[in-house]
């Protein structure tokens, strides 16, 4: 085994422990705790991948805005005086069950596809193609991106405003 | 030696803990918290078969709108579940039912 290996090894163990942790601690904010070392793996996942724009992405985007985020959610949906921040849970066999077999499903598709994969490609930056690509095919799609984002800072502004003042 | 199928069996283990999740959580936020697990499943998908396959980096396009779209989720998400404990005094997904009475 290479290092790259062990390195995988240890990652995926990592983003599969952290991620039961997540869906079964009892905590919300061990949960969230959790929810940040899936994230990291996932980044090391995508520098193993020779995707660094996309891994510093990830730790730029998920872990310093959506993980915050989620952390203000579960702050200000808590009465400060009240502060076991647990949750319960509930359908606990049907879930394990569904969740099961859809993981079957999965990892048996995922074994049994004759994937038509190359091995080896050598891996390069990806920023400067990522870019052109922006400016490029996916023009259309970046500029519908700059409007999704617009239209979800407004709605979620017009969400929470206070009713006295519409 | 890695293969395509490994990270697409932690992906997979990935999303099945996320569809657990989004299942057995009463709390709205960590519903949500199940749903990032998905989009971060689907995400490693399309960047190990962006590596895998001959093609250029098309998957990572896509996993970059993917995590576009996930931040917007989240903001507009949150809104509501603010909203919802506003109004409801709770953010348990079994007492939102004010429809059913």
């Amino acid at each position: 085994m290479s290092a790259t290996d062990v390195l995988f090894l240890i990652v995926a163990v990592m983003i599969v422990g952290s991620a039961a942790g997540v869906v079964l601690s009892r905590s919300l904010i061990y949960s969230a705790f959790s929810l940040l070392f899936t994230f990291f793996g996932v980044a090391i996942f995508y520098v193993l991948l020779g995707a660094d724009f996309l891994a510093a992405t990830q730790v730029l985007i998920y872990v310093g805005g959506i993980l915050v985020l989620l952390l203000f959610g579960v702050m200000l949906t808590h009465r400060l005086y009240n502060l076991n921040l647990t949750t319960e849970r509930f359908q606990l066999i049907p879930g394990i069950l569904i969740s099961f077999a859809v993981f079957v499903c999965l990892a048996l598709a995922a074994i049994q596809t004759h994937w038509h994969w190359v091995g080896d490609k050598s891996v390069q930056p990806t920023t400067d193609t990522i870019g052109r690509a922006f400016l490029g095919d996916y023009l259309l799609p970046f500029e519908l991106a700059s409007i999704l984002l617009l239209i979800a800072l407004i709605g979620a502004a017009m969400l929470v405003r206070r009713r006295s003042d519409v | 030696m890695i293969t395509l199928q490994h990270y697409l069996l932690v992906s997979a283990a990935l999303f099945s803990l996320g569809i657990l999740g989004v299942l057995t959580r009463k709390n709205a936020v960590n519903v949500l918290m199940g749903i990032e697990l998905i989009l971060n499943s689907a995400n490693l998908n399309l960047v190990a078969f962006s590596r895998f396959s001959s093609k250029g980096i098309d998957g990572q396009m896509f996993a970059i709108f993917v995590i576009v779209v996930a931040a917007a989720e989240v903001a507009v998400a949150l809104a509501i579940v603010l909203t919802m404990y506003r109004m409801l005094k709770t953010v348990n997904l079994d007492q939102a039912d004010v429809l059913k009475q």
